[in-house]
Order: structure tokens, then C-alpha cells, then sequence
């Protein structure tokens, strides 16, 4: 079977975001960049189920500037086999035009399972899978916390409010990862050498034939307000009695 | 032209997060000049449209085929309902049923679509967060047509109508592909309230270890008729179940009291809860982030402190 995996890159999740003073946008000096870690478990999943699955092909996509491409090779380090790059200018483009584009890279590539992070931690939209399946008219499962692959469908439980629900869906499918779906391998060193090595397609929007109308334009940025820290208490008395007589919460 | 907010229905009830959605496009409504009506889908769903006609005139497809929810049917369903009304936005609260949901109806709807809405500003545009909260953008949907999730924390409950709404049957056809279908569900199991709703949350973090550690939130939630919650560690090390998470991935609460036990305070977890009205953080780490958007911080072990905490509360009321 053939699996095509998302592997977005974003900002370092544990680094601290401020805005530029003049609300354009955030500040990016300094700031390291990384495979956004729900595509880390999108990849851990494609590259599991081709251990499994013999004769599994994995693809990884991404969508960005020249830079893009180092995080490309993470997933190409973690065991996909070959890359695709769309190259644009992410701060340009909305969760429509990524879905798009997306859609068109499946066209072209035809898998099985398409298997995307359920959100990038950047953005913050959760849209893209959703939008992939509606515009190929493929079933979905969001949130996976588990995939098995059977025979010409796949089962995923899929993590929702109030519990765990299990769905099954022909190929060809898609599938956003969640967390717990699994705990992404590290790529080791003679991995990541050999990823500098696999072969990475390079593609423009235009060659896909994706208009790049955004349908939803970020138009300022701002650092939302801060919280003050308060006091620290001494003892749990202090505590009981300032949420009695100063917060008044009991 | 009209709003249309999709209720979420839940064993044949309305869930009460559907109103912080019926605020949210009352708002817009007023804004624009727009009406507001629900939409509530399902199978034998009337219960439902009764209750949710109390805030709107309500337009509902009942059939067979949405007994249980496929993303597919029913984004096809709530689009072609949109259309036979006429709706211009369609919003429900976030949730992962709108949030899974609601972006395949804006692919139907060729329409933009803008996710935890937090507020509208007075030139019409939207504000969200981004970067774990870290940033709020401002937007603008440049299609005639749009979508969104809001942020119940942000848009409280819409009261009732002084005479309730109508009920439609709305004339749309449903279809399943049967691409996709349910084969299990597992709920959580819980007599507490749930998360987003609960006016008191008891969170903890790793540093209560395991199971039988995470015990001691058990009578200082019972004080207060609190949720429970927990940070993504705890619920990786399968502590408590996935839909107990707060932050940046899972729920984003805002309660009136907000208890932080043993949990450090990552950004992502500071990020769904940092709108609570009063915060109290219990770490043995002085130094441990959450201290710095606590009201109250004690540093202290949990394990003596929550029980000490427990008796004094109850000594305070009597």
C-alpha cells in the first residue's frame, strides 16, 4: 500500500512567541524550527504500518519556503521513503489553500491512507485533514489515538468528548493523529544521513493549479493580555483564608 | 439571510455548549442584520429541537442515517440545509464534534472558515488565538460565506426567547456513503460535570504519580461539585482518560475557581486554562511556571497539602 504523511514545520513548540510591535506578525529571529509534533505522530504511524505491511511505500509532504525542506527530511529520517515539497510563502497561505494543495499532491500520488497531524501547533486551526476529505470525498478519522490496518479498510479509535470511538473506513482513507497514537522514534544518526540522500520532488502551487485566494487573511497580531501572577501563601490556613475572605470562593 | 448554529445532541438531548454558539451568532446577528435559527440533526431528534427552540426557530433533518455521526453525512446534511435556508455563517461551539465536523460543511460551503472564535470586533472581524494562545490573531473571511467554532469560554450561554421558536422539518435528503461507519464507542464513565461546563476544576499533573496518587483531587472536587482535569502528562501515562485534558490540544476551560495541583504549567496547559477567574497552584517546585498566572500559589507536596486543604475548607464553611 502507499501512505502520504504530512510533515509541516513550526515554530519550536516549547519556545516563547512574541509578537512584533507593529502587530504585522511575531518576531522570528532566533526562533529554531520543528516537524510539528502531531505530524511527528502521523510519520511514527505511516512508517509502524510499513514495518507491519510489506511492500508499504510512505511519502511525506510539505507545504513552505526553502527552509521547509529540513523538516521534510525528519520524516524522511524517520523512514518515509521520499519527499514532495510545495514550495510558497507559508505566511501567505490559509488552512484552505494547505488543503488544496494537498488534495492535488493526492491526486497525483494516489495512496491509500493519508495520514496528517490533527493540527499544527502554530496556527492552531485544525481544519486541514477536513478539509483534504471533503474536497476528495474521502472518509475521515480526526483525533486518532489508534490505527489497524485491514483488508481494503482501516479501523481507528478516535479520541472525543466523552470517550473513544471506534470507526472503520474504506480505502482510500484519511486520518489526523492524535497524541496518544503513538510516541514518535528519534532518527538516528546514520538515519539521518541516509535521509539527506532520498529523493525530494519540488513543486509550485501554480504547477498543481491551486489558486492562492486566500479565503480567510490574518490581518494583525497581538500578545493577548497578560495575567498577573498573585501572592504566594505560606501555609494552607493563609490559602483557606484569603479564598474565604479575598476571593470569596468557598 | 441568517446564522445558522449546528446543536450538538447528545442521547437525544441538547448539550447546553450549544448555546455559548446561539451568543456568539446573536452578536453577529445583531451586527449584520441577520436572524439566528439551529440547526439539530439526527435520528429522533425532536426532544432536542423542543429544547433548543426555547432559543431560536429551529430547522431539523431527522433520518435513520444520522443515528450515529459520520463527519461526511452530516457536513453534507448541515450544508445543503444551509443552502436550503439561505444561511450566510453556520457556527457551532468548539467541541470535537464541531471542530471535526465543521470544516468538511466550509468545503461544501466554499466558505472560510475560522476556528475558537474568542470575539468579534467592531469592524466585523474575528479574533483568535494561535501559538498555544501565545498570540491572538485578527481575521477576516474574505468569502460570502463562513464558518466558525467559538470559544464557549468567550461567548457565555444565550438565555431563552420570550416565545419559543418555531420547528421546521427541514426538506433536505440524507445520504450515507457508507464509506464510513461506527463500529464502537467507549464512554467515560463519570458523575462529575464535564470540564467545560463545571464552575470548579481540580486539575493535576504528573507529579501525583499514578493513579492511586491522582485519588487525592477526589474530595477537594467533591467539595465543590468540581470537574476533574489533567495535564497531557497525565493522560499520556494513561492516568485518566484523553477527554480530561486541558490545554492547547484539549479543553480549554474557564472556570470561576481553578485548582492546579502538582503540574508545573506548561505553555500548552496554560493555554486552556488561563482564563479561569481565580487560580490556585499547589507545587512543590517554587520556581515551577504555573506560579506565575496563579492568584494563590502554596508551595508545598500535594500529597500532605490537598488533604490539609480539604479540612480546612471544611472547617471555614461550618
Amino acid at each position: 500500500m502507499k501512505i502520504l504523511v504530512t510533515a509541516k514545520r513550526v515554530t519550536d513548540p516549547d519556545a516563547k512567541i512574541r509578537v512584533k510591535p507593529d502587530g504585522t506578525g511575531i518576531e522570528t529571529a532566533g526562533l529554531e524550527y520543528k516537524l510539528n509534533p502531531f505530524c511527528e505522530n502521523a510519520v511514527e504511524a505511516a512508517v509502524s504500518i510499513a514495518e507491519k505491511v510489506g511492500g508499504t511505500e510512505v511519502v511525506a509532504v510539505t507545504i513552505g519556503n526553502d527552509e521547509a525542506v529540513n523538516n521534510l527530511r525528519t520524516a524522511l529520517a524517520m523512514g518515509a521513503e521520499r519527499g514532495i515539497h510545495v514550495k510558497c510563502d507559508e505566511w501567505q497561505i490559509d488552512s484552505d489553500i494547505v488543503a488544496r494543495i494537498l488534495a492535488k499532491v493526492f491526486e497525483r500520488e494516489k495512496p491509500d491512507l493519508f495520514i496528517l497531524g490533527k493540527q499544527a501547533v502554530d496556527g492552531d486551526s485544525n481544519q486541514v485533514g477536513q478539509l483534504v476529505a471533503e474536497y476528495l470525498g474521502l472518509p475521515q478519522a480526526c483525533f486518532a489515538s489508534r490505527i489497524e490496518v485491514g483488508q481494503g479498510k482501516v479501523t481507528v479509535t478516535r479520541e472525543v468528548d466523552g470517550g473513544l470511538e471506534t470507526l472503520e473506513l474504506a480505502l482510500p482513507a484519511l486520518i489526523t493523529a492524535d497524541l496518544r497514537l503513538n510516541t514518535p522514534r528519534l532518527p538516528t544518526l546514520p538515519n539521518v544521513l541516509k535521509a539527506k540522500r532520498k529523493p525530494v520532488q519540488a513543486l509550485t502551487p501554480a504547477e498543481l493549479g491551486v489558486d492562492m485566494a486566500v479565503k480567510v487573511a490574518t490581518v494583525a497580531y497581538e500578545a493577548p493580555p497578560q495575567r498577573k501572577g498573585g501572592v504566594k501563601v505560606k501555609t494552607v490556613q493563609e490559602l483557606v483564608e484569603k479564598l474565604k475572605n479575598e476571593a470569596k470562593v468557598l | 439571510m441568517s446564522i445558522l448554529v449546528v446543536a450538538e445532541v447528545s442521547s437525544g438531548k441538547l448539550r447546553k455548549t450549544t448555546l455559548n454558539a446561539v451568543t456568539f451568532a446573536r452578536n453577529l446577528a445583531a451586527k449584520r442584520g441577520d436572524t439566528v435559527a439551529i440547526a439539530v440533526l439526527g435520528s429522533s431528534v425532536g426532544d432536542a429541537a423542543k429544547e433548543a427552540a426555547a432559543y431560536a426557530p429551529v430547522h431539523v433533518v431527522d433520518s435513520p442515517a444520522l443515528a450515529n455521526y459520520v463527519a461526511g453525512t452530516f457536513a453534507k446534511a448541515v450544508a445543503d440545509l444551509a443552502n436550503a435556508v439561505g444561511a450566510t455563517a453556520v457556527a457551532g461551539t468548539s467541541s470535537t464534534f464541531t471542530r471535526d465536523l465543521l470544516p468538511r460543511v466550509a468545503a461544501r460551503l466554499g466558505a472560510g472558515m475560522v476556528s475558537e472564535v474568542m470575539a468579534i470586533t467592531p469592524d466585523g472581524k474575528f479574533k483568535r488565538p494561535m501559538w498555544a494562545g501565545n498570540v491572538i490573531a485578527t481575521v477576516e473571511v474574505r468569502t460570502p460565506k463562513a464558518v466558525f467554532t467559538v470559544r464557549g469560554t468567550e461567548f457565555g450561554p444565550a438565555d431563552p426567547l420570550g416565545t419559543p421558536g418555531s420547528v421546521t422539518q427541514a426538506n433536505v435528503s440524507v445520504t450515507d456513503d457508507g464509506k464510513a461507519k461506527v463500529v464502537g464507542f467507549a464512554p467515560t464513565v463519570s458523575t462529575r460535570p464535564d470540564l467545560t461546563e463545571a464552575k470548579v476544576v481540580v486539575s493535576g499533573g504528573r507529579g501525583l504519580k499514578d493513579k492511586e496518587g491522582f485519588r487525592i483531587l477526589e474530595p477537594l472536587a467533591d467539595l465543590f461539585g468540581a470537574a476533574i482535569g489533567a495535564t497531557r502528562a497525565v493522560v499520556d501515562a494513561g492516568i485518566v482518560p484523553n477527554d480530561l485534558q486541558v490545554g492547547q490540544t484539549g479543553k480549554v476551560v474557564a472556570p470561576n475557581l481553578y485548582f492546579a495541583i502538582a503540574l508545573s504549567g506548561a505553555i500548552q496547559h496554560i493555554a486552556g486554562m488561563k482564563g479561569s477567574k481565580v487560580i490556585v497552584a499547589i507545587n512543590k517546585d517554587g520556581e515551577a511556571p504555573i506560579f506565575s498566572v496563579a492568584d494563590y500559589g502554596l508551595v508545598a507536596d500535594a500529597f500532605k497539602a490537598v488533604p490539609e486543604l480539604v479540612e480546612e475548607i471544611r472547617r471555614a464553611r461550618s
